[in-house]
């Protein structure tokens, strides 16, 4: 099946075969005939060694054997006539399975009856083990001779020590030999978290790792083996315990909540958030995906009297819990009209675990200040009674407003207090310096791709390093190196484009967001100029940058109106973390299905949406379909009654996916136009779900 | 070449005599799915005659409940999940007596299942037992959460999966795990960033696909790299056109099929792989296949979207 040449047979080849085919049929079809009559005579047994060794593949004999063995050795148990007998006969069964491996050393059914055998209790461990080396010499990345060997190290209790020097061996003899790399990952990983004797000191191993991969490294960097290795060692380098790193309201904000009706002219010297019920939302925003964010492990204190029984959120799809942001409703003290002081304080008990399994410990503290306003007061809800229309005269940019410039730039700085916040361990700095100076060796002898991947993201992990969560830190961050490998590497290695734009729209977003000067360039007054006694809104533009991705939302959390138009984005994950969202724009990029849009449903301010002239309907194959809610694997529940659509909605079952995306959201305003999907059908189909659209693609409905 | 590879297929299902059918004898109802996958996917599965090939796979029902290779074989997992797959085809899972089929006892405490009575442990059979279940609309018949538990413990630091824990990560097994996963709404539990890596980069010089690193390019990993990676949408990290170029360089322009490698002998194995990869790739005139049950879009959707 595999390897062989195409080319006809001769007339000598074709009757050689027509041989050997009847042969086997022949002893095929006695072996079923022996199975089924419960034959185990000595001649039975031999017929079944002759098929074996010539198609060990033939599963059903292998199981004829097992029977065949059992009744020797059962009929031995009741007349003890040789003692002799269970040896030779679990003997002749390890030769079989080394005649049937010679011919396929990687015949599933050879493998297993060897394991049944040893099962019985036979053959010593250093047989297994010669076996394993001789067939390790024919071909190191045999995987069931390595599963072998994994399961008679595991028997015979072989300590991980001693196998972590035979992979070392093997990776000296040869070093393009990933299997080895492999399972020293596996043996390692379990040294260190037992904390072995001479395993304890991490760094110190981890460093002698990183010298040690970086031989297979220099010696040919086009080979694959030592470059996932590599990447597991710079993770574990990198694993710390999480920490939060923004919040909304950002620390040492006023909150001004305003509870009624709301036609003011909105100015930004103070956050507005529009509630009826007098609750706004808290969010936290952690360095990585955590889970345990809950009423025991974040408290929420007021001036008069503390916020128990809060329930928090998280803000992903995740369904195991895990989220970088995490959101709870406070409601703010009924018949109050002062101005009260919040406390939010994270991780003061135990119970917050990042999706690494590390705990934060550390805990620290936010607060700010929420009042309430009344009538003719400010309000900065972006007003929805008129169409949005997002045309480009409509914008201008936030320096016509200094005033707003500065409260923009004490939104966007973060100010988590600094007195808990963990600092990075020296040790893992240095060796993050010391791997970039041996990359910028590598580079300098032999201009590859690996030399330029990893050199990026040690760059990336010495920029997370240096600037933990911070703003505006002294430190020089190297964006700029950082892009120009990425540029390279797309040049380069044009297969993977794909995967070098992701990772530099990552970087891009990072270099974007994270500095308040190149963040107020992205911001802009949003007027509609037709319409100019209705309110201005800042809005952040992150169009036309090529972005395949986003991320780095803890600088965006305040962000109420959106530009993501005219990008490559195929995904939005990420985005559920901007709960004050209420206009979105992500018209002329790559959604490829209303699947991809799933994060959307968490954003309940949402009223605004723009996905026109994307990619929705024009594919055969959804690349999300199992990544999402959906009938296909059994994950909507309650949300999709199959039975009781039967008789009803054709549509709902049709649009599936549309039906789960839209049901929940309120929209009021929704652009849809240039998807292959769009038809009189859909468009019926979705004004009617959606009760509260006044606009669709332009034309007012309802 | 559609013409070609159609034909090829039916002569396969007629040859049963030379040393190449006889060696796979054993593997026959494999055989069937494949083939028959490919021409439904080519859209001719009326090529053949439905209550013959129907009525052949019965007769390789155990008395046990589960499907042997070929008629007379011991049953195993391996051919029960190609015995439901080609009945999905012919929307023929009716005639299957479900209570019969047992595939829950076959579950260990660990999660685990067994192929067979014989007790070898794979992860490729959980993904069977997953998948057959999951087409049955049966999932409730075992232990999904252990099912779940035991296929992250076969999770490698380098974000694929092997066969069991500690193996090496292999793009077979990766499929069979990721594809389990991924029917159970369980994804959550990939990295798919560091798996996206790993398996983009079996993408070698030639456009080909390999199974796990330093190995040569095979057409039946344009299947299981590429569904995996469209199940974790990360299939833009590749270059889909130099792949469609691979796979179509592999075919045997003069008698069809597919064959591992360009220039090497075709056989109904890759001949499937090849086209179904096509499918993913969106090549024109092929219906969609499902990554994850691998069974074309309109027989899955058929299954979960009505009653």
């Amino acid at each position: 099946m595999h390897g062989i040449p195409r080319k006809a047979p001769t007339q000598e080849e074709r009757d050689g075969s027509s041989i050997k085919a009847a042969k086997l049929r022949d002893l095929q079809s006695q072996l079923l005939h022996f199975h089924y009559n419960k034959i185990y005579t000595k001649e039975a047994i031999e017929i079944s060694a002759q098929l074996l060794e010539s198609n060990p593949e033939h599963y059903t004999g292998w199981n004829y054997r097992k029977l065949a063995v059992q009744h020797l050795l059962d009929r031995h148990q009741e007349n003890e006539v040789d003692s002799e007998l269970p040896q030779s006969v679990l003997d002749e069964e390890l030769r079989l399975v080394e005649n049937a491996l010679k011919r396929n050393f990687k015949a599933y059914g050879a493998w297993h009856h060897r394991k049944w055998v040893l099962s019985k209790g036979h053959s010593s461990p250093d047989r297994e083990l010669r076996l394993l080396g001789k067939l390790q010499k024919l071909d190191s990345r045999n995987f069931h001779a390595w599963n072998y060997r994994r399961f008679i190290t595991e028997l015979k209790k072989i300590p991980d020590e001693d196998e972590l020097q035979y992979t070392t061996d093997m990776i000296y003899d040869n070093f393009s030999n990933y299997s080895a790399w492999h399972n020293r990952s596996m043996l390692l990983s379990k040294l260190l978290e037992k904390r072995a004797k001479g395993y304890d000191k991490t760094e110190n191993v981890l460093s002698e790792e990183f010298e040690f991969v970086r031989n297979a490294l220099f010696t040919d960097p086009d080979d694959q083996s030592g470059w996932f290795y590599h990447l597991w060692l710079l993770g574990q380098t990198l694993k710390r315990e999480p920490l939060v790193i923004s919040s909304s309201p950002p620390h040492g904000s006023n909150l001004s909540l305003s509870i009624d009706n709301p036609d003011c002219q909105p100015s930004f010297s103070k956050i507005y958030h529009q509630s009826k019920e007098r609750t706004f939302p808290l969010i936290l925003y952690f360095s990585e995906a955590v889970v345990g964010v809950s009423s025991s492990t974040v408290t929420v204190e007021f001036d008069y009297d503390g916020g128990d029984g809060l329930i928090w959120h998280p803000l992903s799809a995740n369904k195991l819990g895990f989220s970088q942001a995490w959101l709870a409703y406070i409601k703010y003290p009924h018949d109050s009209l002062e101005s009260c002081h919040v406390k939010v304080t994270v991780a003061q008990f135990p119970g917050i675990i990042s999706s690494s399994g590390m705990p934060c410990s550390q805990s620290c503290f936010i607060s700010f200040t929420a009042s309430v306003c009344s009538n003719n007061q400010e309000h900065s809800k972006v007003q929805t009674t008129h169409k949005i229309s997002w045309n480009e005269e409509n914008f201008k940019a936030h320096s016509t407003h200094p005033e707003d410039a500065n409260l923009l730039a004490s939104l966007c700085k973060l100010n988590i207090t600094k007195e808990n916040m963990p600092t990075t361990p020296m040790l893992c700095i240095e060796t993050i310096s010391n791997e970039i100076a041996c990359s910028r060796e590598l580079l300098s002898s032999s201009n590859c791709k690996i030399g330029k991947l990893i050199l990026a993201r040690l760059l990336v992990a010495h920029n997370t390093l240096m600037t933990y969560g911070c703003m505006d830190s002294i430190t020089e961050a190297h964006y700029e190196e950082i892009l120009a490998l990425y540029h390279d590497l797309m040049k380069m290695d044009h297969a993977h484009i794909g995967y070098y734009e992701d990772e530099y729209s990552l970087v891009v977003m990072k270099q974007l967001t994270s500095n308040t000067e190149s963040l107020l360039k992205l911001c802009g007054n949003y007027e509609e100029l037709s319409l100019p006694s209705i309110s201005s809104y800042t809005c952040v533009r992150l169009k036309g940058l090529s972005l395949s991705r986003v991320s780095c939302m803890e600088h965006l959390l305040w962000v109420q109106m959106l530009d993501l138009s005219h990008n490559k984005l195929r995904s939005i994950e990420g985005l559920e973390a901007l709960q004050l969202l209420s206009c979105l724009k992500l018209s002329k990029n790559r959604f490829s299905s209303f699947t991809a849009l799933e994060p959307l449903k968490m954003l309940k301010s949402l009223q605004v949406l723009d996905v026109s002239y994307n990619e929705i309907g024009a594919h055969s194959i959804d690349t999300r379909r199992y990544m999402c809610s959906s009938p296909l694997n059994s994950t909507t529940g309650s949300e999709w009654q199959l039975k009781r659509f039967a008789e009803e909605d054709a549509d709902m079952k049709h649009f599936w996916d549309a039906y789960l995306l839209f049901k929940d959201l309120n929209l009021v305003q929704l652009d849809i136009v240039g998807n292959a999907v769009v038809d009189e059908r859909l468009k019926a189909f979705l004004v009617k779900l959606m009760s509260a659209l006044k606009w669709f693609d332009g034309e007012s409905c309802h | 070449m559609v013409e070609k590879h159609i034909k090829y297929i039916i002569s396969i299902e007629k040859k049963k005599d030379d040393f190449a059918s006889v060696v796979m004898e054993h593997l026959r109802l494999n055989g069937a799915y494949w083939g028959l996958t490919t021409l439904d996917v080519l859209g001719k599965l009326d090529a053949v005659d439905q209550d013959e090939v129907v009525s052949w796979i019965m007769q390789c029902q155990d008395q046990s409940g589960g499907f042997g290779g070929n008629i007379g074989h011991d049953p195993h997992l391996l051919y029960t999940l190609s015995a439901i797959q080609v009945l999905a085809l012919f929307d023929k899972i009716d005639v299957l007596d479900i209570e019969k089929l047992d595939i829950a006892s076959l579950q260990n405490e660990d999660g685990s299942f067994f192929g067979d009575i014989w007790g070898e442990t794979d992860t490729r059979f959980s993904y069977i037992a997953i998948c057959s279940l999951a087409l049955l609309q049966r999932l409730d018949k075992i232990n999904v959460e252990k099912a779940v538990e035991y296929i992250v413990n076969c999770k490698n630091l380098d974000g694929g999966f092997g066969c069991a824990p500690g193996a090496e990560s292999h793009a077979g097994q990766i499929f069979c795990c990721v594809g389990a996963l991924a029917i159970l709404g369980s994804l959550d539990h990939v990295d798919k960033d560091l798996l996206g890596w790993w398996l983009c980069e079996r993408q070698v010089k030639s456009g080909g696909l390999n199974g796990r690193p330093e190995k040569l390019p095979d057409v039946c990993y344009s299947w299981w790299v590429l569904s995996s990676l469209i199940m974790i949408d990360r299939v833009h990290w590749i270059d889909k056109k130099k792949l469609v170029d691979f796979i179509l360089d592999c075919q045997d322009k003069e008698k069809g099929g597919i064959s591992d490698r360009p220039d090497d002998a075709v056989d109904v194995f890759h001949t499937y792989f090849g086209v179904a990869g096509l499918s993913l790739l969106e090549y024109p005139g092929l219906k969609a296949i499902d990554p994850a049950y691998a069974l074309p879009v309109d027989v899955v959707n058929k299954i979960f979207l009505t009653t």
